[in-house]
């Protein structure tokens, strides 16, 4: 593909995107578009800026389909506030049950923010303003009357940055089924820690010192003690913030598997930065730009044939 | 005077020398377009010279100052004739040293002085124009060195900027010791003189006793002060004060700092935490009459409306007030601590559907722990360590009792009786407020190194 060197002008670099982006689609999926040679993507990303490209094509309608013929969670029009700052515009999103989704698009671009509607983590944030409908399993959790209690309970959450309690193993994943009451007795709590340490993948590697201090765990299992908190409580939606981003590449590995084991039981709603992370472990991908959603679809779709071209210039790496 | 003004002469050489300097490094490669070359930018010159100007003389005027006196008193006493100094007592001499040096400077004596003195007091005079005169001579030597010095090294190659900084780092050394110097000087001051109290009542009579009189006869006949120096009753005392003090200002301390830290509004905690730290700004001596007027007179006639007998300087009183003087430290440290325990936590803890309440019961609380209590210890060892509040508010009778009702007295309030007015100090009374001294050194000392070892440990534990 041919892309004007050396030109300072924006209105060339568009119609350079234009032309692009006309092509693009109808390429096949063996040969991504992209130019190879690193002076031509430094080019590229000079000119393609963010803003150039959504000048061009509206991103206040969301690409794809948005509904899930399964849906778990459902979301319509959806808009977050922090004091003035429009962080989520109108979002319309299905999650289905028993899937993974993905959330990808440039840092700001939102995801995080409505990641955290989901269970409503963003009521500990002073300054956030959400307005829409969120419905799980049809009860709306938008109501402020509704308790946070049993919904945060039913909804868990993964965070970007492993977060033990600094306690022991078996009191970071005790302390959910203790303060929702979900055991009788030790006998109960014992065996509970076991399958959730278990179901996390990382009862082989404690279970011989369940006393020692969760935050003396390497990073990888630190984060698979966070998920085997989470899942202590049998939540039915888990959300993840880029769970895998402060790790290396061995230990990201081994949770993205996890991921996979998890869905049969779960749904879970993955943030991530890593695209091949994105179409290795998710079913349904959705690209958030500037508070935006921009396109929704299956993963292989997204990846493969995009149809908005700020998500097909984003995949093939040219801005974010 | 005169070494006043040289110190300001000294300084202006100084502003001097590094002007010199930086034009001399700029002049020594030719011009402002080539200083590329030099190895240092030309400030650098220009404050080494001032450094190689200015310390030494400061240096020397410093000894100068310091030493000079004794010197010349000395020289002066040496040229006095024998039969004059011969038989004088140590105190006789230090009064005809000072009568000296009055009527050298000019002062009026209240009685005629002798032609001796007035003979010595002459050539008090003219050693002092002698030594004035060589200190600026010599000042004025050690500047020029100085300044012919930097002017002779600055070349290209010199590395001014790393001799400036190693300069630099010697001053700052320098000043880091004064302040160690001091510390040491003052804790040995305290333990000398513990030492010779000591020497009169066994130590084991001092910490072990159960009576506190420290009244000794200055003569034979008199009754009724045999002196005791038995320091329980002043300890317990000390203890019941400031546990009464915690007992207050733990909870109200710690339980504000959640308040602030964890539920307050931003609008609340603005205004809030100004006046908490208000508090903390009241001199103690404020406290203290209000512990006296106020709070024990209230307290007393409380007492008497049930029926109880309440002290007119309770312990309670002063326990309370110096409890309400502590608030604000315990508040300030706790809330410190709260707010260090990282967000993620309090986000893993809600995301997992606890309250706040459970979240600060069995989350935040837990991991501040140690520092809270690395932050209670400091204000056990300031309650220790008060005075003003209880020398007003607390008694003299140094009872042994732990009746909050009661009248008790403390380590600091006596050594303040102990001090205050004339003294002798060479009885075993006024030692004795060296040795009070020195053990509640030595307590608010072990309790410190407690308390910041905890809190240091508490640091590392997020890392």
């Amino acid at each position: 593909m041919q892309t004007k060197q050396g030109t300072n002008y924006p209105h060339e670099a568009l119609n350079a995107v234009a032309t692009m982006a006309a092509i693009a689609p109808h390429q096949p999926a063996s040969e991504p578009p992209m130019n190879t040679t690193a002076e031509a993507i430094a080019e590229k990303r000079r000119h393609l800026t963010a803003d150039s490209l959504s000048q061009d094509q509206s991103t206040s309608t969301t690409v794809g389909e948005i509904t899930s013929p399964n849906p778990c969670m459902v979301c319509r029009d959806v808009n977050v506030w922090y004091a003035d700052n429009h962080a989520i515009k109108n979002v319309s999103l299905d999650i289905g049950r028993n899937e993974v989704i993905s959330m990808i698009g440039p840092s700001g671009c939102g995801k995080s923010t409505f990641l955290r509607c989901l269970n409503r983590m963003n009521d500990t944030i002073p300054v956030a303003r959400v307005t829409g409908s969120i419905k799980l399993e049809g009860e709306e959790i938008q109501d402020r009357g509704i308790d946070v209690v049993p919904l945060r309970a039913r909804v868990g959450m993964v965070f970007q940055k492993p977060n033990p309690f600094p306690k022991s193993i078996y009191e970071n994943i005790a302390y959910g089924p203790r303060i929702h009451g979900l055991t009788n007795n030790r006998a109960e709590l014992d065996e509970l820690v076991e399958t959730s340490l278990q179901r996390a993948g990382l009862w082989n590697e404690v279970k011989d010192r369940l006393d020692a201090a969760g935050t003396g765990l390497s990073g990888g299992q630190q984060q698979r003690l966070c998920i085997a908190r989470a899942i202590s409580v049998s939540p039915e939606v888990i959300l993840m913030d880029e769970p895998a981003s402060a790790l290396d590449p061995i230990a990201t590995a081994v949770i993205e598997e996890l991921i996979d084991e998890l869905r049969e039981q779960y749904t879970i709603a993955i943030v991530t930065h890593s695209m091949q992370q994105a179409a290795r472990v998710s079913q349904r991908t959705a690209y958030f730009h500037l508070g935006d959603l921009v396109e929704v679809g299956t993963t292989d779709d997204i990846f493969n044939r995009p149809q908005h071209k700020l998500t097909e210039a984003y995949i093939t790496g040219r801005f974010g | 005077m005169s070494s006043t003004l040289l110190f300001f002469i000294v300084l202006a050489a100084m502003a001097l020398a590094y002007y010199i300097g930086r034009q001399r490094a700029i002049g020594v490669v030719g011009g402002v377009s080539q200083i590329n070359r030099l190895h240092s930018l030309p400030s650098y010159y220009g404050y080494y010279a001032a450094l190689l100007v200015g310390l030494p003389a400061m240096l020397l005027l410093l000894l100068w100052v310091g030493l000079q006196g004794q010197i010349l008193t000395a020289l002066t006493l040496a040229e006095l004739p024998p039969e004059v100094t011969a038989d004088l007592s140590e105190g006789q001499l230090s009064l005809l040293t000072s009568d000296i040096r009055n009527l050298a400077s000019g002062n009026l004596m209240g009685r005629d002085p002798s032609p001796a003195v007035e003979a010595a007091a002459a050539r008090f005079q003219q050693l002092q124009q002698i030594a004035t005169l060589s200190l600026w001579a010599l000042t004025g030597a050690v500047v020029l060195a100085g300044m012919a010095w930097a002017w002779q090294h600055t070349k290209p190659s010199f590395r001014a900027r790393n001799r400036v900084e190693s300069i630099l780092m010697l001053v700052m050394i320098l000043f880091s010791l004064i302040a160690i110097l001091t510390t040491l000087g003052i804790v040995l001051s305290v333990l000398f003189e513990s030492i010779r109290f000591f020497q009169m009542v066994p130590w084991t009579e001092f910490l072990f006793g159960t009576r506190w009189s420290p009244q000794i006869a200055l003569r034979a006949e008199q009754v009724g002060a045999s002196g005791a120096f038995g320091a329980i009753p002043l300890f317990t005392g000390t203890l019941l004060i400031s546990f009464i003090a915690m007992l207050l200002a733990v909870p109200v301390g710690l339980l504000s700092a959640v308040y602030l830290a964890e539920y307050a509004p931003r609008k609340v905690r603005a205004w809030a935490k100004p006046v908490l730290e208000i508090l903390a700004g009241i001199p103690t001596v404020v406290y203290g009459f209000f512990a006296a007027l106020t709070v024990a007179p209230f307290f007393r006639d409380l007492g008497q409306s049930v029926g109880l007998d309440v002290a007119s300087e309770s312990a309670l009183a002063a326990g309370l007030v110096m409890g309400i003087m502590i608030v604000p430290f315990v508040s300030s440290l706790s809330e410190d601590v709260i707010n260090a325990v990282p967000q993620s936590l309090r986000d893993g803890s809600y995301a997992l559907g606890a309250t706040q309440s459970e979240t600060i019961r069995r989350i935040i609380f837990p991991a501040a722990l140690p520092g809270i209590v690395g932050g209670v210890l400091l204000a056990v060892s300031r309650a220790i360590g008060e005075t003003m509040i209880v020398v007003m508010a607390a008694g003299l009778a140094a009872n042994l009792t732990a009746n909050p009702l009661a009248s008790v007295t403390t380590v600091t309030v006596q050594i303040v009786t102990l001090l205050t007015g004339d003294q002798e100090f060479d009885s075993a009374k006024t030692l004795a407020a060296f040795a009070l001294g020195l053990t509640l050194f030595v307590v608010t000392l072990v309790l410190n190194v407690i308390a910041l070892h905890i809190v240091r440990k508490y640091r590392e534990q997020y890392d």
